[in-house]
């Protein structure tokens, strides 16, 4: 197979760049503009936010569980382990719950909307609804964009949420500790720019997820071959975008609130 | 049930619009409804088409024939604006529509009807919500939508299969609910990319019916692109019958024609336009390439 010319290979990606702007900067446009498609976004609302709970619940409940476990341990050695509530809840609410939610949700979200994007892209529905005379940014796109917008901020509270269940019941069941101090410990640890900081990355990441999960959908080619590879190419995409976003998000926030 | 596209309806915030109907003013006056003028596209490096020219006016069928992969169907997709040329102009209904922005073509869209090579029905919506798309779309209110669902799915003998999805229909019934989606809004202009590619020869007979149908009832504009000569000869010698409800030879005129004179055709050969008249030049044509393919 010969090997791909690095200029062609640059040509591509920087296409790539600029198709995706274009995509995000027309939905961003069409968030704000009328009209909209209300009830495509509630369905999409049903189905990324109610449908995705099972796995959020489970993936931030044995999280807490987990953190607790291998910190509970760790502080018990220097006499700290009071301070294991604070460790889960500051770790759940900051990174743990926005960037586990974000890549669960990534990983069953984005996946899906590129398939059935890429499928109707494929089968010319998306040529079809553009012939009928309607805007497929408007009708496809921004209804997914708002729902995982919107569901990613309650589904992350949920996560943090179980989460700090989760490592109560590890603290109190197996290490034996006071549920007031845990629970109290957690409280008082938590300050409003630590919220703050865990509520904005959601935001970040529903967006990234959506418009990634479509930008891959819409530019499928290649049949049912290429659905397959447009929906591995979500998930990876919009999994590394959201790990740099949560970076640069926690840095800017680290700025603004301080520690 | 997919939920890529979850419901029919339309933007529930949207401004009340008028869907073309029977008695709306055809825009673009008397000139060609369409209008190519040195058109070339090229995907990747290969050009497809090259310095095409040609026009439609109105009430002409114009059959687009060619060898598979000489462009017919990217041409068809260009006149309908969905994807753009690199150079040329193409007017519709009078409107230069390579530097129109799409919010302003899906306007345009609302007189022109295409029926795509595959059918391209929403998987997702049933029968009637796939032919209704564009009515609700526009907030036709739903008693008008069903009523005129009703009668397109009447035209292309399909009553009783509103509530059936796509998946559950023939090859056969998913083309002519296409058909039935490209003319609920009496469009001025109808697209067809091979219409009866893939369908038994009954069931091709059917589909040129009712492209006849359309064509000698209401008198609409339309491009057919087909590979099929046999297609692009019946519509050129025959008519549709109303009395009887077939298609029918048509009879040597005055004249001693016995074809369609609005039926034209145009054929395509690598990215080039090697013919274009009416059915009788094509028959007589001493281009040798024509009468291999012909033959």
């Amino acid at each position: 197979m010969p090997l791909p010319s690095p200029e062609n290979w640059i040509k591509q990606k920087v296409a790539a760049v600029q198709d995706y702007s274009i995509l995000t900067g027309s939905a961003l446009s069409d968030i704000f503009s009328g009209p909209h498609y209300w009830a495509d976004v509630f369905t999409q609302m049903d189905s990324i936010g109610v449908g995705s709970m099972p796995i959020v619940v489970l993936t931030g409940f044995f999280t807490g569980c987990v953190l607790s476990l291998q910190s509970a341990t760790a502080l018990k050695e220097f006499g700290a382990i009071s301070k294991t509530g604070g460790l889960v809840a500051l770790s759940m609410v900051r990174e743990l719950g926005p960037v586990l939610t974000g890549l669960m949700i990534s990983g069953r979200n984005a996946s899906g909307m590129a398939s059935e994007l890429g499928s109707m892209k494929v089968t010319e529905q998306i040529d079809a609804m553009r012939a009928l005379g309607t805007d497929p940014v408007r009708k496809l796109v921004v209804p997914r964009v708002i729902a995982s917008v919107i569901m990613l901020f309650f589904l992350t509270i949920i996560s943090d949420a179980v989460g700090i269940a989760g490592g109560a019941l590890v603290s109190v069941n197996l290490m034996g500790l006071n549920p007031q101090t845990y629970l109290a410990d957690s409280y008082r640890s938590l300050v409003y720019g630590d919220i703050v900081q865990g509520l904005t990355k959601p935001l970040f990441s529903g967006f990234i997820i959506s418009t990634v999960g479509c930008y891959f959908g819409m530019k499928t080619t290649g049949g049912t071959q290429g659905v397959g590879r447009a929906t591995t190419q979500a998930v990876v995409v919009s999994s590394v975008f959201i790990i740099i976003v949560d970076f640069l998000v926690s840095r800017v926030m680290l700025s603004i609130f301080g520690n | 049930m997919s939920e890529a596209l979850s419901s029919p309806g339309a933007p529930q915030d949207a401004p009340l619009a008028a869907i073309p109907d029977a008695t709306h003013e055809p825009p673009g006056g008397d000139g060609p409804v369409v209008e190519f003028k040195d058109v070339s596209i090229t995907f990747e490096v290969k050009p497809i088409l090259k310095n095409i020219s040609f026009s439609v006016d109105r009430a002409e069928t114009l059959v687009i024939l060619g060898p598979a992969g000489c462009g017919k169907s990217v041409l068809l997709k260009l006149a309908d604006g969905l994807i753009r040329p690199d150079s040329g102009s193409i007017k519709i209904f009078g409107q230069e529509i390579t530097t129109m922005p799409e919010r302003d073509q899906f306007k345009l869209r609302a007189y022109i009807g295409i029926v795509f090579q595959e059918s391209a029905l929403f998987d997702s919506l049933n029968v009637e919500d796939n032919v209704a798309f564009r009515l609700h779309e526009e907030q036709v209110p739903e008693e008008e939508a069903h009523k005129r669902v009703l009668e397109a799915l009447k035209f292309v003998d399909l009553e009783g299969t509103s509530d059936k999805l796509p998946s559950e229909l023939s090859g056969g019934m998913r083309r002519r609910v296409s058909i039935a989606r490209a003319i609920i809004s009496n469009p001025d202009l109808i697209l067809y990319d091979s219409p009866t590619g893939g369908l038994d020869p009954i069931t091709s007979t059917t589909i040129m019916e009712l492209i006849m149908k359309q064509r000698d009832v209401s008198h609409t504009t339309s491009l057919m692109v087909t590979h099929r000569l046999q297609d692009a000869f019946i519509l050129a010698t025959h008519r549709y019958d109303s009395a009887t409800g077939c298609m029918k030879a048509i009879p040597k005129d005055a004249n001693g024609h016995n074809v369609d004179q609005s039926t034209r055709f145009l054929m395509l050969n690598e990215g080039g336009i090697v013919f274009h008249g009416n059915t009788e030049e094509l028959i007589h044509s001493e281009d040798p390439w024509i009468k291999e393919y012909l033959s």
